[in-house]
């Protein structure tokens, strides 16, 4: 697969480290009163789409850059590439 | 002569000799193996993968399943080899396979006598029982009888290559077609890459009597073009996600002497902006019985081996075939002198002249020992033999449609083709053109599958799948084409059903009443032909598959003589032995109380290091790590403990703040790129609000522990600074330098529960820095120290390494939950406070016992059974203490209260030790911390 790099372009996937799921981007507050659920759904509920999939990769043999990919699991077409210090601001 | 050169067809005439199963032959210069044999008359070429049959080559290119040999010997030796491909070279050495103790004589030939009760599912029907015969009896037995070429079992000592080509169309098959297509892009400016399987460019083109002017000028004119690289013996071999391609070039298995240092193959990884599939089409076989004998081969190959190779395959052929492609056979080999009869299923077909031809008949079966001599044909009920040597089967064409199925793509049937061609769902980028797509492939016939009469009629040569297997497949309920391939093992092995797979589904369909579009197909995956693991590897072999890191101070350790031991990629150094020390516990103990006693001296570089900077460093440092970092003072280091976010403890080490916005942060060694890749994460993706930035300078840093009571006195005589108790305490840091100048940190930090530092200095100063302190402290006892002494230190510290945090531990279970501040958030601190994690009664204690005390070991109640569920905990770490004279662990046990100064059992079931050891305090040495700060 090829990862097009916001900053450095289209990369080899191998290039990167995958992570899975990109709603780890939406960490809850830790300090509110329920934020044990919250924790507790954060750390271990993903979806697993057939399709359209936000997900995390880090290009440890390049730049170190966080991203989100935007990918189809079905036909691994990738949609979008976004640095994740961008998203989340 | 029966089978002979009639002409030098397409190839020179320049003599080549070779050898095949030791004996001497004589071929031309552009031949390949099979052509070379056949034009010596040397059909049969092996024996048949389960019955021992003798078979001769069936094809003209790397579809082959039958005329496979061993190639070279030793090291070199290269089983599974398709004649059909191997260009000849002088010298060559070839051997047949699957036979013992000749070709001719073949003791299992015995197994094609007892075909009846060899077939499908027969293995797994007969070898049920007894249960342990099958690993110790039938296994290695059906191996050993069973089979195709063997491997040397000698590593491999050719050279591999890996490539990475980049181009706007990748065209895959140099015939007509793609010849076309890439001239046409290329003509358009676009960068080429061509891929041919062979050693020429041309395609079938070149296998036909009529002129190839038409070629010779397209391929004269993309050889002229600067933006095309046309590679021949290059076959792409998988079709990847966005436009990447795998391909294999042979780079000198034609070759006599190949230059050195020439990489015998190379795997390319192709990145194409689009792509083409001109990849052609093969016969395919018709099933009837005795297909299978040598000089019985496609149509399409009996009419190449003349035309391109000038070999004639026999002075009297039959061709036979329900299609066109049967007459073009027909007419070159009478043009070439053959007496020709043409056998046709049709009802009319257009005569050839001087050629005896019969319609709406068929071949039925076949005579001949080591290889064809007799063809029945059977014409309207009348059956005769005819007398030939070779006979050419025209079944239809098959379209290489298997780089079309490598995303998921599922090839269609075409009945106007007669074979599967591309389907819909092609990997996205490509086109497929010529015959690969069906275009020249209808005519006005109908495909015949299945003539048996009493058999066998083989559907697979390779694996000696016939119809009746296939028959009784269907009987027994293998419905789905997908149950029948695994269950018959049709379509498996080197050719991966290329001959095979569109003949079994039409005699499925046959035999099952059911449409070829209801049968269906199975798909293909990479590679396309068998790729030699060598390849795959490339260079990625030995040391270049996993380096060695070594240590700033490897050369001083060697020298030294210094036993070594891998940590990850580490080599460091495990003890440093006397001359008079014998056993390496000896060396072990000595060291160990060199450090408690004088001082010692431990390259400790391979910690990882991390250089965080920002003025946010410190508010970064406090998420990342469960204990506060925002009230450490410049100057100061402080121990941290990071979890995960689930709560369970995932690394610890120190941050030692140099300035306001500057911390270098260490890690374990395990863990120094997951930490770096976790703390880039919290930062990018959690909290990219915060002005950090963080670098890994675990390689510029040679870092060593200082360690003893003597420490101080050492240092104090190469540092550039004071470093008395009150003006550089306990924990302090420093950026200093040497008293030659040298740029160093310095930190007090202690490991090993000693009075102790830390000091380091730019990498390349390392060795001579550790020689240096080693000379200059030679007078107060200093030792170098090793891996194993570092961990007897620490063990008798108490202090938890690798071993305790092993993913399942909270901060609780290692006594360390006063460091998990709640007034802030961290990572991890929420999920930490879990019911089950908070009430878990699970801590880090110390053994304690006369006898050795095995890692590993299981704790288990006196008195109770040494299962799972009596076990209390287990020993994490466990040494020989030499400063307590006796052997000490450090583990984890349940109620740890209530067990403490009692007696447990270490139980290790492996090592079938089962000993008792005092439950105490992990703190064995100084446990108020007072030798720290002195």
């Amino acid at each position: 697969m090829l990862i097009n790099h916001p900053l450095l372009g289209p990369r080899d996937a191998q290039e990167f480290v995958y992570k899975g799921d990109a709603r780890l981007l939406q960490r809850p507050d830790a300090m509110v009163e329920d934020s044990l659920e919250r924790f507790t759904d954060y750390a271990y509920n993903r979806d697993n789409p057939a399709g359209i999939h936000r997900e995390l990769w880090y290009h440890e043999q390049g730049d170190r850059s966080w991203l989100v990919v935007t990918r189809n699991t079905l036909t691994h077409e990738i949609v979008g590439v976004e640095l994740a210090s961008e998203v989340r601001l | 002569m029966k089978s002979r050169r009639v002409s030098s067809g397409r190839i020179s005439s320049t003599p080549v000799h070779f050898t095949f199963d030791g004996k001497s032959y004589i071929g031309y210069e552009g031949d390949t193996l099979a052509s070379a044999l056949l034009a010596n008359d040397q059909l049969l070429l092996g024996r048949s993968f389960k019955y021992h049959r003798p078979r001769g080559l069936i094809t003209l290119g790397s579809e082959e399943p039958n005329a496979l040999v061993t190639l070279g010997t030793g090291a070199k030796q290269t089983p599974n080899t398709r004649a059909t491909t191997q260009e000849l070279f002088e010298g060559l050495n070839a051997v047949s396979q699957n036979r013992f103790p000749s070709l001719k004589f073949d003791f299992l030939s015995v197994n094609d006598r007892l075909s009846r009760f060899l077939t499908a599912g027969f293995y797994y029907k007969t070898f049920m029982w007894p249960k342990s015969f099958w690993e110790s009896v039938y296994e290695p037995l059906i191996r050993r009888a069973a089979g195709l070429g063997r491997l040397s079992e000698i590593e491999d000592q050719d050279e591999y290559d890996k490539g990475f080509l980049h181009c706007d169309l990748l065209v895959i098959g140099g015939g007509e077609a793609g010849l076309e297509e890439a001239l046409r892009a290329a003509e358009q400016g676009q960068s080429v890459v061509l891929c041919e399987e062979g050693p020429r460019l041309g395609g079938m083109a070149l296998f036909e009597s009529s002129p190839i002017d038409r070629i010779e000028v397209l391929v004269a004119k993309l050889q002229g073009l600067s933006n095309v690289r046309i590679m021949t013996r290059t076959t792409v071999q998988g079709a990847y996600d966005h436009g990447v391609y795998s391909a294999v070039t042979q780079n000198t298995e034609h070759l006599a002497k190949p230059r050195e240092n020439t990489p015998r193959q190379t795997l390319w990884r192709i990145y194409s902006g689009s792509a083409v599939l001109a990849s052609g089409a093969h016969e395919r076989m018709i099933a009837f019985d005795n297909n299978d004998r040598p000089g019985i081969m496609l149509s399409s190959a009996l009419r190449g081996y003349l035309n391109y190779y000038g070999v004639l395959a026999g002075e009297s052929c039959v061709v036979f075939g329900s299609h066109d492609d049967a007459r073009k056979t027909a007419a070159d080999l009478h043009a070439a002198g053959a007496k020709v009869v043409w056998v046709d299923t049709r009802e009319t077909h257009e005569k050839i002249e001087g050629v005896e031809s019969y319609t709406n008949a068929r071949v039925v079966d076949t005579r001949g020992r080591h290889r064809l001599a007799q063809v029945q044909v059977e014409q309207q009920g009348r059956r005769f033999w005819i007398s030939c040597q070779a006979l050419g089967v025209a079944g239809g064409w098959n379209p290489r449609v298997q780089l079309t199925c490598h995303q998921g793509g599922r090839p269609k049937w075409s009945s106007e083709v007669g074979g599967f061609v591309p389907g819909v769902n092609l990997p996205p980028g490509m086109r497929v053109v010529g015959a690969a797509a069906g275009d020249g492939l209808t005519g006005n016939w109908k495909p015949v599958w299945d003539l048996s009469v009493t058999g066998p009629a083989f559907v697979d040569q390779q694996n000696d799948v016939s119809v009746k297997d296939i028959k009784l497949a269907h009987q027994e309920g293998y419905v789905s084409v997908e149950h029948l391939k695994r269950y018959t093992t049709l379509g498996m092995a080197t050719d991966q059903g290329k001959n095979a797979n569109a003949l079994g589904i039409g005699v499925l369909s046959q035999h099952s009443g059911k449409s070829i579009e209801d049968v269906g197909t199975t798909l293909f995956r990479p590679p396309y032909t068998p790729v030699a693991i060598g390849a795959l590897a490339g260079r990625s072999r030995g040391k270049q598959f996993k380096p060695t890191r070594l240590t700033p101070s490897h050369a001083f350790a060697e020298q030294q003589g210094a036993s070594f031991v891998t940590v990850g990629n580490w080599l460091r150094a495990a003890y440093f032995p006397l001359a008079s020390e014998k056993h390496w516990r000896e060396s072990v103990d000595r060291e160990a109380l060199a450090v408690r006693n004088a001082v010692g001296v431990c390259d400790v570089t391979t910690l990882g290091k991390i250089d965080v900077q920002g003025r946010d460093a410190a508010q970064f440092l406090n998420l990342v790590y469960a204990n506060g970092f925002l009230k450490l003072p410049v100057g100061k280091t402080r121990y941290g403990l990071m979890l995960r976010e689930d709560g369970v403890v995932f690394d610890d080490g120190t941050a030692a703040r140099l300035s306001e916005n500057h911390f270098v942060v260490t890690t374990t060694t395990a863990n120094a790129v997951s930490v770096y890749r976790h703390m880039e994460f919290v930062h990018q993706c959690l909290a990219p609000q915060l002005d950090v930035h963080l670098i890994s300078t675990t390689e510029s840093w040679a870092q060593f522990a200082i360690a003893g009571p003597k420490s101080r006195e050492l240092l104090q005589r190469i540092v550039d600074l004071d470093i008395s108790n009150e003006a550089f305490g306990f924990m302090a840091c420093a950026e200093t330098q040497l008293l030659d100048g040298t740029k160093a940190r310095l930190f007090r930090i202690s490991f090993s529960g000693e009075l102790a530092y830390e000091l380091a200095v730019p990498t390349r100063f390392g060795n001579s820095l550790m020689e240096t302190l080693l000379e200059v402290g030679a007078d107060l006892g200093a030792v170098p120290y090793g891996t194993e002494a570092l961990g007897v230190l620490r063990i008798e510290k108490g202090h938890a390494a690798g071993n305790e945090l092993d993913g399942r531990t909270t901060a609780l279970n290692l006594g360390l939950n006063q460091m998990v501040a709640q007034s802030k958030d961290s990572i991890g601190r929420v999920l930490a406070s879990r019911e089950a994690m908070v009430q878990s009664t699970l801590r880090l204690v110390g053994f304690k016992s006369e006898e050795q005390i095995l890692t590993g070991s299981w704790l288990i109640p006196q008195g109770q059974p040494s299962d799972q569920a009596h076990a209390l905990g287990w020993v994490s770490s466990a040494c020989y203490s030499p400063n307590l004279g006796c052997y000490i662990g450090i583990g984890f046990i349940e109620q740890a209260d209530q067990h403490m100064n009692q007696k447990v059992r270490a139980v290790s079931l492996l090592d079938n030790i089962d000993r008792e050891v005092n439950v105490v305090s992990p703190h064995f040495i100084d446990p108020e911390g007072e030798r720290l700060r002195v």
